[in-house]
Parts: C-alpha cells; sequence; structure tokens
C-alpha cells in the first residue's frame, strides 16, 4: 500500500494530476470510503485494502468537471465501468491517469460479522498486497481470527478476471478468487417454480426501504437525472403518492442497465438490507449471453450495446 | 382456474399496436368483421420499438391482465429495425418477469402484418383465453407487496 | 388546463347499431377537461364537420376527441376541420369506435363500454396534447431512377419530359434491361429491340437524362424531398469520353472464353465487351476477370488498337454524391435458380433450356443467329416439350408460391413462333393452367391451339430423362385423359419463374423500404396506392413490385413518374411534426439514441446548458427533425427519459395506459 501512496504523491508532485481519487480510511477499520484527495498532505489518510470495495469510477464523472487530471486508482473489476462510462461519454479519458491497482479480493465485513463476531475495534491482515490469508480481529471481547478468503464478497467468489481493460500503470499484484459459478445462483432461480421464484423475490424486495443507495452507488446508474427523479414519465412522485415507482423500481433499473452492467455487484455491496440485488441485473447478463453471444459490457469502447443492435435470426419474445 | 369462474371473468388487456403493420391488421379485422373479445383494447403506437417496457409494468401495476405488443414482421418495419429492437428488449424484458415468477403468459409479442386480419383476431381470441386461465393478475400488481 | 369536445360519430348504422352513441357522449362529460360532447350521424360530413366548427367557437374548445372509424380514414378529415375552426391539427385524438368495436361485437352493453373506455384513453391523450407545427423542407429538382430496365426507361423519359433533371444509375454496361434480351413480344409479335432501341436511343439523347451504366447505388441518406445518394461508378477501364464505339478492340481482344451474360451463357465475348450490338452507351467495358493485362499485366492489344485513346487500365472505381428529391426503384427480375429442379435435367442436358434462352436463340443476333438449333450438336430439334410453372404456383417451399404472369403468353408466343418458322416441328407444352387475361391474350392464346396446333397438355412434368441418343424423354401427366404420357423430345423448354433481382434487398435496406417475403417490393397499399413505397418519396416500378408483363410494366412505369413529377413540382414539403426530441437538461450525451436511430437523425452538441443555476457544457444529443420519422427507437433506449417523441410522448402513452386499466 505505501508503495501506492508514495507512486501518487510523485505523481502530484510532478504535476501529472492535480488530485487524486482514492479511498480513505473510516472509523473503524473496515469501512474505507471513496474520497478526493486534493492535496498530498490529505494523502495520509490515504488507505488501499480488503475494504476498499468502492469502485471508483463513477466518481470520474464529478472529477472530470475539476481542472485538470484526476488519479483515479482502479482494481481489475473497476476498470470494466470506467470502460463503459467512456463509452457512453459520461468521462473523458485524458481527464484521468488511471492506476490499476493489484486485488485479491475484497471483503465482506457483514460475513465477518455473521462469524458471531461483534464489537470490532480493528482488523489487521486485510492488505491488499500481502500474500497473507489471515484476518486478525480485535474485538472489545477478545481477538479472533478468519481466513481472509472466507470473507470476500460474493461478487469476488465470480471475480470476472484479474486483468485491468484500461491503465495507465499498475501496481500491485492480483490474487485469483473464484470460487464460485457466477450464474449458478440465477440457475437455481430459474428451477424454482413460478410460486416460489415470486415469493423469494417478494420477500427480498419487500425489504427495500427506496434509500437508493444501489442506484446511487452504481456506475450504469450515471443519469444526470435518473426518470424516477422527473416528471418524464409519471414515475416520480413525492412522498410515493403514485406506487408505480415503489412498485417496479428494482425490474425498471435493472431493465434501464441491462446490456451496460459490468456486474461489478456495487448495488448488492452497498444495500444495508443486504437485498442480493446483482441477481437482477445477472439476469440480464445470462441472458444476453446465451441468446446475443457473449457480451462483457466495459471490456472494450467499441463494442455496440446488445440492446442497441440486433440481428435478423434473433430469438422472438417468450419464447427461450 | 376453474372453468366457470373464466366464464365471468373479464380481463383488462392492453394492446399496442403499430401503426403501420398491426394497427392496419386491425382495422382490417374490423372491416372484416373478424370478432376478438372486448377486454382487448388498443393503443396506438408509431411502432413496436416506442413500447418502453415501463408501459408495461404499468399497465401491470394499474391492474391489467395481460399486455401484448403487436408490430411489423421482422424485416417488414416501417422504420426497417424497429422491430429489431423492440423484439431484443421483449424478450429481455419477459424473461426476466418469468424470472421473478410473473407468468409469462401475461405477455406476448405478436407479429401482425396489415394485411393478416385473420391473425390479428385469433392471436386477441387466443391472449385473451390465455389471461382468462391465468385469472386475475395479482402478482405483478406489487411486486413488494407492502402497502 | 384543456378544454376538449367529444364528438361521437354514428356512422349511420355502422357505430350506433351496436353502441349506444348518446351513453358514450354522456359519459365523456364526467372525464377530466371535457366541456363538451354530443353525437352526430356522419361526423365527417360537411355538416358534421360543421358542428364541430360550432363547439369550438361557442365553447372555446382547445383539443377534439371524435369517436369514430380508424384514424387512418379520417385523421386527416378531422385534422384539416380542426384547423378550419383554429384549433391546432395536432390537438386531435381519434377513438376508434368502428373497426376496433362496432364492427368486431355484438353485444350492445359490451361494445358501448368498450366504446366509452377507448373515448377515455383518447380523452386522457388529449389533455396531454400539445400543439405541433409541421416543419417546411424543400424540393431537390431531380429524381434517381434505379435500374435500366424498360420500367426505368420508361419512368425517366416521362419524368425528363415534364422537365425534370433524371439519373438512370444501371449496373451493367448498358440500359435496356431484360427486354433488350427478348427476341418478339406478345401479343403482336413485333421484335423487342425494334420498340426498345429508339426508347434507349431518346434516354441517352435526352437533355434532362443522365445515364450511369456499370454504376451501383452505394449509399442512401436523407429523406423524401431531400435524398443524398452515393453512386458507384465501376471502374470500365475505358474513357466514355474518348471511345468512339467503334468495336475493334473487341474484335482484336485475345481473351474470347468469358460467357455472354447477355446471351445467358450461350455464346462466348471477350474480355472488352459491349453486351450487345446496340448497347447504349455504346462504350465497352473491361471484365477485370477476364483481361490478360488486368490480370497480368501483359497483352494490351486493346490499348494499341483504340485509335481514340480511349482504354485506360489505371481507371479505379469511383463514387459520385448527388441530391434527389425522389428515387423511382426499378431493378427488375431475374430467372430463378434451377438447382432444385433437377427433375428437368436443367443441369444435366445442354438441350433443357429456360425460356430466355430459348429467346436469345430465336433472336437473330443470339447465339446460333436466330436458328432453332439445339445446344449440345447444333441439330435442329423435330420435337419440343415446353414445362410451365418451373418454379411457379409451388406449394411447398421448393419454388415460389407466386404466378409468375407472364409465361402462359411467351410459351404461347413460342410456340407460335415456332410452328410459324418450322412446321414440321411438333410443339407440345405441359401446363397447370393457362393464364390469359389482358386486352388480345386469350385471342393470342387460342390462335396457338387452333392455328398453329400446339399440343397443350393439362397435366405437370415428373421428370425429364436424357437418353443416351441425345434424345429427352419427358413424363408427365395429362390430367383431362387420365393418363400417364411420355414424349420423346430433343429439346425442353422450362418456363423457370421470375424473382426479383437479387439486389433489391440490400437496396429495400438502404432505402428503408420494405419488401415482402419473395422480395418483391411492398407498395404504401395494395391497391389505392400500388406505385409508392410506404417510404416517403421513394417511388416502384416494374417487376421489382410484382411480376408484370411490358405493357403492365410501361404503364407503371408512366404511374411512378407521374407521382414523382407530383412530387417534383412542389416547391417545399411539409413535415411530420410527430418527431423526436431531448430534453437538453436530462440528457446524458450517451449516444445510445443515435445507435439505434435508423435515420442518422441524432446528432451531438456540446453545448452550454443552465441546469438550474449550473451553468456547464455538456454533450447534448439533437435531432434533425427533418430526417426524424418518428419511430421513437431512441425513447426507449434513452435510460433518462431525456428523448420523448411529439404526439406519442411517454407521458400520453402512459395516460392511456392509465385510462384503459382504469
Amino acid at each position: 500500500m505505501q508503495e501506492l501512496k508514495n507512486r501518487i504523491k510523485q505523481l502530484m508532485e510532478e504535476n501529472v494530476a492535480q488530485r487524486a481519487l482514492g479511498w480513505k480510511k473510516g472509523e473503524f477499520g473496515y469501512d474505507a470510503q471513496a474520497a478526493f484527495f486534493e492535496s498530498t498532505d490529505e494523502l495520509d489518510d490515504f488507505v488501499y485494502n480488503g475494504f476498499c470495495g468502492a469502485n471508483l469510477s463513477k466518481y470520474m464523472i464529478e472529477a472530470c468537471k475539476k481542472e485538470g487530471r484526476t488519479i483515479i486508482c482502479l482494481k481489475p473489476c473497476d476498470t470494466y465501468s470506467f470502460n463503459q462510462l467512456l463509452k457512453e461519454h459520461r468521462i473523458q479519458r485524458e481527464k484521468a491517469y488511471i492506476i490499476g491497482v493489484g486485488c485479491k479480493g475484497t471483503l465482506d465485513i457483514s460475513k465477518i460479522k455473521a462469524n458471531g463476531i461483534e464489537g470490532i475495534v480493528d482488523i489487521e491482515g486485510a492488505d491488499m498486497f500481502s500474500s497473507e490469508n489471515l484476518l486478525k480481529i480485535k474485538t472489545v471481547y477478545g481477538d479472533h481470527e478468519l481466513a481472509y478468503s472466507d470473507a470476500l464478497l460474493e461478487r469476488c467468489n465470480c471475480c470476472k478476471g484479474k486483468e485491468h481493460m484500461i491503465f495507465d500503470e499498475i501496481i500491485g499484484e492480483s490474487a485469483d478468487t473464484v470460487s464460485a459459478d457466477r450464474f449458478e445462483q440465477i440457475e437455481k432461480i430459474e428451477q424454482l417454480t413460478s410460486i416460489e421464484k415470486f415469493e423469494f423475490f417478494r420477500n427480498e424486495l419487500s425489504k427495500c426501504i427506496r434509500c437508493n443507495a444501489c442506484r446511487n452507488a452504481c456506475p450504469a446508474c450515471n443519469c444526470r437525472k435518473c426518470v424516477f427523479d422527473s416528471d418524464k414519465f409519471d414515475s416520480a412522485q413525492k412522498a410515493n403518492s403514485d406506487s408505480f415507482e415503489e412498485k417496479m423500481f428494482h425490474i425498471i433499473r435493472a431493465f434501464h442497465v441491462a446490456g451496460r452492467c459490468t456486474d461489478c455487484g456495487e448495488c448488492s455491496r452497498v444495500c444495508p438490507q443486504n437485498i442480493p440485488l446483482h441477481l437482477f441485473n445477472r439476469k440480464f447478463i445470462k441472458d444476453i449471453n446465451m441468446l446475443y453471444g457473449d457480451f462483457s459490457a466495459g471490456s472494450n469502447c467499441e463494442e455496440n450495446c446488445p440492446l442497441t443492435s440486433y440481428s435478423f435470426d434473433d430469438a422472438e419474445p417468450g419464447k427461450i | 382456474m376453474p372453468m366457470n369462474s373464466t366464464e365471468s371473468f373479464a380481463p383488462k388487456i392492453v394492446a399496442f399496436c403499430c401503426n403501420w403493420c398491426s394497427y392496419a391488421g386491425a382495422d382490417l379485422a374490423g372491416s372484416s368483421r373478424l370478432a376478438y373479445p372486448a377486454d382487448v383494447k388498443i393503443i396506438k403506437v408509431p411502432c413496436s420499438c416506442r413500447v418502453n417496457p415501463m408501459f408495461i409494468l404499468r399497465a401491470f401495476e394499474k391492474g391489467a391482465d395481460g399486455v401484448i405488443i403487436c408490430g411489423c414482421h421482422p424485416g417488414d418495419c416501417h422504420y426497417s429495425t424497429g422491430n429489431y429492437y423492440a423484439r431484443r428488449r421483449m424478450t429481455l424484458l419477459f424473461s426476466m418477469l418469468e424470472y421473478i415468477g410473473i407468468e409469462k403468459d401475461r405477455v406476448r409479442v405478436e407479429w401482425v402484418s396489415a394485411a393478416e386480419a385473420v391473425k390479428f383476431s385469433e392471436t386477441m381470441n387466443s391472449f385473451v383465453l390465455q389471461i382468462k386461465n391465468l385469472g386475475e393478475n395479482v402478482r405483478l400488481g406489487d411486486l413488494r407487496c407492502k402497502s | 388546463m384543456q378544454r376538449i369536445g367529444v364528438f361521437v360519430c354514428h356512422c349511420g348504422s355502422n357505430i350506433a347499431a351496436t353502441v349506444d352513441v348518446k351513453r358514450v357522449a354522456l359519459a365523456m362529460l364526467s372525464e377530466n377537461g371535457v366541456v363538451f360532447a354530443d353525437d352526430y350521424q356522419y361526423m365527417c360530413s360537411e355538416s358534421g364537420q360543421l358542428k364541430i366548427a360550432q363547439a369550438v367557437k361557442e365553447h372555446n374548445l382547445t383539443g377534439l376527441v371524435i369517436c369514430s372509424c380508424s384514424p387512418r380514414m379520417h385523421e386527416a378529415t378531422f385534422r384539416k376541420a380542426a384547423e378550419k375552426a383554429g384549433i391546432n391539427p395536432y390537438m386531435v385524438e381519434i377513438a376508434n369506435i368502428r373497426e376496433q368495436c362496432s364492427w368486431i361485437h355484438k353485444d350492445i352493453e359490451q361494445a358501448t363500454q368498450k366504446a366509452i373506455i377507448l373515448a377515455r384513453a383518447a380523452v386522457a391523450k388529449v389533455n396531454l396534447n400539445s400543439p405541433l407545427i409541421a416543419g417546411k423542407s424543400p424540393v431537390k429538382k431531380r429524381a434517381l431512377v434505379i435500374g435500366g430496365g424498360i420500367a426505368g426507361i420508361q419512368t425517366a423519359l416521362d419524368i425528363a419530359d415534364a422537365g425534370f433533371e433524371v439519373d438512370i444509375v444501371e449496373k451493367t454496361p448498358s440500359i435496356g434491361g431484360k427486354m433488350s434480351q427478348l427476341d418478339k413480344t406478345f401479343p403482336t409479335l413485333d421484335c423487342s429491340a425494334c420498340i426498345l432501341t429508339p426508347k434507349m436511343v431518346d434516354c441517352a439523347a435526352h437533355e434532362k437524362i443522365t445515364i450511369f451504366t456499370y454504376s451501383e447505388v452505394e449509399n442512401v441518406s436523407g429523406f423524401v424531398g431531400n435524398f443524398t445518394v452515393d453512386i458507384k461508378k465501376k471502374a470500365r477501364y475505358v474513357d466514355s469520353a474518348k471511345c468512339t464505339g467503334c468495336g475493334l478492340c473487341q474484335e482484336k481482344c485475345p481473351s474470347k472464353k468469358a460467357l455472354s451474360e447477355f446471351n445467358c451463357g450461350l455464346s462466348n465475348r471477350s474480355a472488352i465487351y459491349t453486351p450487345f450490338a446496340q448497347a447504349v452507351p455504346n462504350v465497352p467495358v473491361i471484365d477485370p476477370l477476364q483481361c490478360i493485362k488486368l490480370k497480368t499485366g501483359k497483352c494490351g492489344l486493346c490499348e494499341k488498337v483504340c485509335a481514340a485513346n480511349a482504354i485506360d487500365y489505371t481507371q479505379k472505381d469511383e463514387i459520385i454524391t448527388r441530391e434527389y428529391g425522389a428515387i423511382v426503384v426499378a431493378t427488375g427480375f431475374d430467372v430463378i435458380n434451377l438447382d432444385n429442379y433437377d427433375e428437368y435435367a436443367y443441369s444435366q442436358s445442354k438441350d433443357v433450356i429456360t425460356s430466355l434462352e430459348l429467346e436469345r436463340i430465336m433472336n437473330a443476333a443470339g447465339p446460333t443467329k436466330g436458328h432453332l438449333e439445339r445446344m449440345s450438336d447444333g441439330k435442329a430439334p423435330k420435337n419440343i416439350v415446353f414445362v410451365q410453372c418451373v418454379g411457379s404456383r409451388c406449394a411447398d417451399n421448393k419454388g415460389k408460391s407466386y404466378c409468375s404472369k407472364i409465361c402462359c403468353m411467351y410459351t404461347a408466343k413460342h410456340a407460335m413462333l415456332i410452328r410459324d418458322k418450322y412446321p414440321d416441328v411438333n410443339v407440345s407444352v405441359f401446363y397447370i393452367d393457362v393464364r390469359t387475361p389482358g386486352k388480345n391474350f386469350d385471342e393470342f392464346y387460342r390462335r396457338a391451339v387452333e392455328e398453329y396446333g400446339v399440343n397443350y397438355i393439362k397435366g405437370q412434368v415428373g421428370k425429364v430423362t436424357p437418353e443416351p441418343d441425345g434424345s429427352l424423354t419427358v413424363h408427365g401427366v395429362d390430367l383431362i385423359d387420365g393418363r400417364q404420357v411420355k414424349i420423346s423430345a430433343d429439346m425442353v423448354v422450362l418456363a423457370a419463374a421470375i424473382e426479383p433481382n437479387a439486389s433489391v434487398r440490400q437496396l429495400a435496406t438502404q432505402l428503408t423500404a420494405s419488401i415482402d417475403t419473395n422480395n418483391f417490393l411492398t407498395e404504401a397499399h395494395p391497391k389505392l396506392r400500388p406505385v409508392e413505397s410506404p417510404t416517403a418519396g421513394v417511388f416502384l416500378s416494374g417487376v421489382c413490385q410484382g411480376p408484370k408483363d411490358i405493357p403492365e410494366t410501361v404503364s407503371q412505369a408512366g404511374a411512378a413518374a407521374a407521382k414523382v413529377i407530383g412530387l417534383l413540382a412542389k416547391n417545399e414539403l411539409t413535415t411530420n411534426p410527430c418527431t423526436a426530441h431531448s430534453d437538453e437538461l436530462l440528457c446524458n450525451g450517451c449516444s445510445a439514441c443515435a445507435n439505434v436511430c435508423p435515420y442518422g437523425a441524432i446528432s451531438y452538441q456540446d453545448k452550454e446548458v443552465n441546469d438550474h443555476g449550473i451553468r456547464e457544457t455538456r454533450r447534448i444529443a439533437m435531432v434533425n427533425t427533418a430526417l426524424c420519422q418518428g419511430c421513437g427507437a431512441c425513447t426507449v433506449t434513452c435510460p433518462s427519459g431525456a428523448m420523448d417523441l411529439n404526439g406519442f410522448s411517454n407521458k400520453q402513452i402512459i395516460a392511456e395506459v392509465d385510462a384503459i386499466c382504469r
């Protein structure tokens, strides 16, 4: 991590970039947050460890409005979102200096807590660049140990790959974290009966408090103004006077990002209610791959989105 | 669904028809007196590609029991490519609806040309029957089941 | 807030017999925005329209809902009536309570309920309508005719005679098309070349006509009145301006093994060639696949003998861009490939030929100089069998489902001409039906049977077997006598089906004109607008629209020309105001909409916007309303809802949905 911090400092001092976009340590050891570092002094708070799950690509939209160039730290999977934003003309390549940072998987604090670990004071061993696979967790009730690999976010267990799709330089190595099939869960749900499916999603979605965290974190949800906030569809509401948004929000959101979603998993990661929102997006990805050929949004900037292209012999609706 | 309740159940069905083919097909069905149930109400759109998935979900939310989208046959779109986009959108949307446990038979896409009055009428007859067999739509009314 | 008037039409008893029109009108009075509702016998009549005008005046109406027949029938009528009454024509919505209601339902209660809901949806929509103003676009006063056969030639001549410029684009080296390959024409038996050549010459000489032969349409953009077309002029390797058409190059060319396209492959031609003696322009082309110089760099004989220095081996394909107000498609037809019909031994025997090949054999300029000869051994045939409907009227997928229309007549012509010139030759014709509607057509066919003794056999041919002695055994069935027949023939002529020229598929895509399952171009209306394509500004001439004989082709060519003239005579066109537009405060500039626009109507601009006090430069989608046709593909692609469509806005459609589901 120190190497990364030093390099950022150097780049800022050499005026290659005017600021950096990275992660800042939080109040506890496990709540690092996305942050702009406007001066080298501010870099003292810079951190890069397993709790830096936040995908910084979307912050680049803000960074592009600022003077000069911004260093942005991107994990391999984050680069897909960056590319997708480039493709959609939401950010400018020349405004970014991309440091591709190595990644050995990001951590899920709720998984740690699920082991009955409470009152966490500090967590050691979360460093991204160490090969140690052990988390030492200090709590007010004593110390615990947990394998790093056992505390990964679901998305890291079916990681898209450890290659950076776009970068100016790479710092640190990445480690393979794949331990599950990406579409396994989707297939399981597909096997359920219609009523089981409905009950499953109703149960999950009934937890939603419409805090919009998923929308805010999602790099594909980058509209200047969300349809649910404008009056264009009669879908927005003041104090939910109209329930359309309430009822259909997640389906519509998933549809709006279909073909653009890079499966970065931010929606599920940030959901305070732990709703597995990625199950919607990943279903679209699975269908798109099956019907229109393998497609990975953000793997490059050229390929046309499956929903803005077609072929003459596409499958008929409802007949798959 | 027992038969006697399908008899009395009058489903609400919204049909989006493209102006150039299907709406004309519906007109021809009318002038040919090819009957189909009054449960079907047509909304004219310029092209099947004008049908936003939000319109479909909105219809369900407002109590529709079935939604059907009719457009020109692939290759015959007045705007040449509109129905190809519609086809992909609807394929994915329908698959998603099925995935979340909404009966996929509540939605349908059918390509009906301006000359296919018989097909139009038969399509509407069979779709209404299909919806009657499914009964009233309760699931998509509110997926979150809060209120 | 709108002030809406609802008018419920009885349409005589067409609506009123099944729909309680008074109840519909009454029900509408309680709808939001409705201040007036009435019913009347015939809303489209003059007095009906007067009623509208009166109500507009008395009740200060801002919007109208007409509950009547389909908008496809009278929307234009009521829009005009609204305009006359002082309301913007786009403040009118039609509730289709005839085609969609009274005509298909019998139960009065049910039909009335449905009519009320349809009317309610129209009212809900009008509440959100806003006045739209149609734009104007200028008309480029030049027409493009694609295809230089008789259809294209006639269309071009008629347009040019009206004083407008016309370009003909023909992909082969000469205009003339299929008609130039024909020997005689039915039912008058006059020589095809004698009536076609003067028209070809007229075309070439006409000051308003420019002919681009050996050229193809590469790209089409724009819209009615304002098309921009890229034409690819293929390298001819001969300078048209210098060539005198002396023909010496063709004589001296050592490469003479290419099959003559004009003679249907029955004779050879040189690598540098004009397809036929009367070609227009009389300028040869060099076939690069055959030319020794172009292939190996050696030879150059034609260059040496050309006194005019017209040979230019360095010529390249050239793209020229021209602007047009109207485009006529006249791409014609081809004979189908007979690979699926091996039972007729077409690929096995040189003496099994198509009717078009027979035309060349009978023609004095053809491969046999007009002598009826077998292509295998040059002997004069004694027994000829004609097989009708080869690939036409097929019930299976092997051939075409349609009737090729011209075969009955040309077969009668062939049979008659052969019997006339060679009375000792026996001619039999196998047919499914003989179809001869047309002026003097049936008389013509009867002459073949009665005067010339042609043996017509109703029935189909199952198989043609080439025999070791060079004869052909035709196994058929005579349906009238109910027996199998076996005829020993020495020539079999297949009336092969015709199909649209293969180029039409791509062309249709370029023009956004639709084609049917058989690749024939679709007309805007099969009865009432038969020479117009549904795409404004694109017209149809000849067989590209459906099988036709020469007189029909020429009349359709004239009709297409008349439509073009009507269009070019206008100085400007009124454009459809129901176009897309983007809200600059919501647009992300993501380009998704431009990706799905079939008309290239969307472009992006960096524009300074004021978003609630924040001034910034943003990439914003701009719709060229002259190009936009209003399909709405962009509106659904746009995730933020920035893109919306006039006349079919998101809110309007949602209001209709809500009104129906209420």
